[in-house]
């Protein structure tokens, strides 16, 4: 084995927090070479999807302290109180770095950045695009990212697993997805930046890619996955697809009406209405659609979201992408007919275990973005936090990653490595390509898994769902080890990223499933009907999971950071 | 039950296999409410895992699932079936791109001319002030259209010039380079210009416009292009160059 690239910062996945942590690293040391590994080109990732915008106190009268509150209560008191204060305090330099960068901000008539309203936000503080805040936030800084000839990009490579060399992280071996030749990335330090893993329910805002992967390679390598059971269901989602209606909908202005007319979130959240948090409006919404007070379609029960009284100048100003998308995808306009929307799966609260640099427990290995979970979001994340989330703690695993790096020798490239990518390669092989006989196919067994989690890990759940669901996860693995494989080939064998994305979703869902399972008590998106309350006593802990092969995993539990807030009852 | 149906007629080439690309049939179930895309991921799960193409946000952003139905380029995501009643629906991979593997084309080369006209902005000064440069609803409304681009490549499968030019940076690396010259916070002057006056660029266009047809996003790279030959003439004539 010759010439592995070697790298001194290799980072999977081209979003928002990957491209952020590569700026930074070059940004931190100019001689710094980075590795830049997406399985997708940069501007597909899923950043891009994202809509109502990016918070950050930009001026007066807004505080760090309210929005540090803000964020804490939104928690359920489960984030950490000293990220929240890091992560107040840079959001702000981050819309500002981004606006340097060219970000076509939304702007006031004096040309200052505007700001919006949003779910769970005493006041006005999210920044946004008009509604393509993650669109324009995603293509300015990939943009920006080619002016430096030091991150050298490796696109549509998919990595499937770390090179584990000392104890340390020294880069990993994957696949260029258009050989299919499997082959190892070396590098001083590695940061997972792969984003959430939404797919692995069937109805979701996510967009295919979002499966996992980086959790799983974490994962596997024997890093916890933190707060797994804490999964966001975002209250307006397309009926039919899906696809996300943002909450900037609701910021502007937008209200919700059950099928008796009724503004129902008066019975809920009174103080905000349509812009309490996503976990309540969501949980509010189903109890309504029980009790009979939904509207009926042919995707099930829904509300009506209407924004006609905010007139066709101000929605085309702000919302010109929700009214393409409803008249594209629904066949209305938003300016004349309200919205058909029901709780969609939406965000991972959960993720990699990392610490407030992004360091994970791994020498060399670092995470950022909705694939870490640094203990800003606790059980219930905020309404645009995730896009400064991507900036703060991307920029900072990127800058902590090089400074590891700077301190380290290069990597081995002989033959432990050689033998590694050996063995990648025989699994790949012998599991997926010389596999042709077997009756499942691997879009259906993904389908079954998707069906049942939206079943049984849902808005509401329950001690039996989560043990059926806990039954069927080995069975849908076993299928996959059965699995019939139609594509022999190495050239851009999309079935085979396909089969080893649901070996990344199984290993997501088991720490989803059974953390959800053991947590007694509900709190922010985890809410149990066999236990209805909140139980500070017992449950202000994060689960961390760890993998025991062939067994459920194992749970740890560790204490919260509190600070300045201490938990209270979570009123609105 | 007897089903509605359609045929998609879907081009397949794998380079490891296929002498030439070759289309093959399949029928998928009809839904009122289903695209192109829906119906390629029927195929894959429930018929044929082999057959590829990328997607994901599959609400016309990401930009992946640009391909050619019924000769068109579309994104797949928006190519709604009941639109091709009765069918067949032809399924091609975008022109003017070597092809990977069925409907997988090699983009690389467009990455390589994004990065050469320079889409960053431009200024002296590179550390972060203490406060936001400012800029007006109107200001944004110069480039705001350019700004749209998701880089889906159908202007590029439709461009007349890139089919027989394979070097013209083509409409949307233009477009996307007018987008920083009319942003107020960029000071790149000639230098962005030059690159896309030079070799290659604007002055190749033959101004078809098919490119702005197609575009799903109401990105004008014809007009992107218009305007920079415009600044660019200008900037020849006057001694002060173009305008911002």
């Amino acid at each position: 084995m010759v010439d592995i690239p070697t790298y001194d910062v290799l980072i999977v996945g081209g979003g928002l927090a990957g491209l952020r942590a590569a700026i930074a690293a070059v940004s931190v040391d100019p001689t710094a070479t980075v590795a830049m590994v997406s399985k997708v080109y940069p501007m597909r990732s899923h950043t891009v999807s994202a809509e109502g915008g990016c918070a950050a106190v930009l001026r007066e009268p807004d505080s760090f302290e309210t929005h540090a509150f803000d964020t804490v209560k939104g928690s359920d008191y489960l984030a950490d109180q000293d990220v929240v204060e890091v992560f107040v305090r840079e959001a702000p330099l981050e819309v500002r770095q981004l606006e340097h960068w060219g970000c076509p901000w939304s702007r006031e008539p004096d040309g200052s950045i505007s700001v919006r309203p949003f779910g769970g936000m005493t006041t006005w503080r999210t920044c946004f695009a008009a509604d393509k805040s993650g669109f324009h936030m995603l293509h300015t800084i990939f943009q920006t990212s080619l002016q430096f000839p030091q991150i050298q990009r490796f696109d549509e490579f998919f990595v499937t697993s770390l090179i584990v060399e000392d104890g340390r992280c020294q880069g990993v071996i994957g696949f260029d997805i258009r050989t299919g030749v499997v082959q190892p990335i070396a590098a001083r330090s590695v940061v997972l930046a792969t984003g959430g893993n939404g797919r692995i329910f069937a109805f979701t805002t996510n967009g295919s890619i979002c499966t996992g992967d980086g959790m799983a390679l974490a994962y596997r390598a024997g890093v916890g996955l933190k707060d797994m059971e804490f999964i966001q269901f975002h209250p307006t989602g397309m009926p039919s697809t899906g696809i996300l209606i943002t909450e900037a909908v609701r910021g502007e202005g937008g209200y919700l009406y059950n099928s008796e007319g009724d503004r129902f979130c008066a019975t809920y959240v009174p103080s905000k209405m349509e812009l309490g948090p996503r976990d309540i409006i969501s949980r509010a919404m189903v109890t309504e659609f029980e009790a009979g007070r939904g509207f009926t379609g042919p995707y099930g029960n829904y509300m009506h979201l209407d924004v006609r009284h905010l007139g066709e100048e101000v929605i085309d100003r702000k919302l010109p992408f929700m009214r393409e998308l409803g008249l594209e995808y629904m066949g209305i306009d938003i300016v004349k007919d309200p919205i058909p929307v029901r709780p969609v799966e939406h965000y991972m609260m959960g993720g990699v275990d990392a610490d407030i640099t992004g360091a994970t427990p791994m020498p060399g290995l670092y995470a950022a973005g909705e694939c870490a979970n640094v203990g800003l979001n606790g059980a219930n994340r905020l309404g645009s936090n995730s896009l400064p989330e991507c900036l703060v703690f991307g920029a900072s695993a990127g800058r902590a990653a090089v400074r590891y790096a700077r301190e380290r020798t290069a990597p081995p490239t002989d033959n432990p490595i050689a033998g590694l990518v050996r063995d990648e390669e025989r699994r790949i092989q012998a599991t997926y390509l010389d596999r042709s006989a077997g009756e499942d196919r691997i879009g259906v067994i993904r389908e079954d898994l998707q069906r049942a989690m939206d079943r049984h890990v849902s808005v509401f759940r329950t001690e039996e769902g989560l043990v059926e669901m806990a039954a069927e996860l080995p069975k849908l693995r076993e299928r996959l080890g059965r699995a019939r494989i139609d594509d022999h080939s190495r050239a851009f064998n999309t079935e085979l990223v396909q089969a080893l994305e649901l070996e990344c979703m199984l290993d997501c869902a088991d720490t989803m499933v059974i953390s959800a399972l053991e947590r007694r008590e509900s709190r922010g998106a985890h809410a149990r009907r066999d236990f209805p309350d909140r139980n500070d006593e017992r449950w202000l802990t994060h689960t961390v999971a760890y993998q025991r092969p062939g067994d459920r995993p194992r749970l740890e539990y560790r204490p919260v950071q509190i600070g300045n807030f201490q938990p209270q009852a979570r009123t609105y | 039950m007897t089903a509605k149906t359609i045929t998609l007629s879907v081009k397949r080439y794998d380079p490891e296999r296929d002498e030439q690309p070759r289309l093959q049939d399949y029928e998928v179930p009809f839904h009122e409410d289903w695209v192109v895309l829906d119906a390629l991921n029927w195929i894959k799960a429930h018929r044929d895992g082999s057959v590829n193409y990328r997607w994901s946000c599959r609400m016309g952003i990401c930009g992946s699932c640009g391909m050619n139905v019924n000769g068109e380029p579309k994104l797949g995501c928006s190519a709604f079936l009941r639109d091709y009643l009765p069918g067949p629906i032809v399924v091609e991979p975008l022109n003017n791109f070597p092809v990977l593997r069925d409907l997988v084309i090699d983009m690389d080369s467009f990455l390589e001319k994004l990065r050469w006209v320079k889409p960053w902005i431009i200024r002296e000064e590179t550390a972060l002030g203490p406060g936001e440069h400012r800029q007006t609803p109107a200001q944004i409304e110069h480039f705001r259209q350019f700004s749209m681009c998701i880089n889906c490549m159908l202007c590029y499968s439709a461009c007349p010039v890139i089919a027989i030019e394979p070097e013209f940076v083509g409409p949307a690396a233009i477009a996307l380079a007018r987008r920083y010259d009319l942003d107020s916070r960029d000071q790149a002057g000639q230098e962005r210009l030059r690159t896309i006056t030079g070799d290659d660029a604007v002055w190749d266009c033959s101004f078809i416009g098919e490119c702005s047809a197609v575009c799903p996003k109401g990105v004008d790279p014809a007009k992107a292009i218009q305007q920079t030959k415009f600044e660019s003439t200008m900037g020849m004539l006057l001694p002060w160059g173009g305008t911002k």
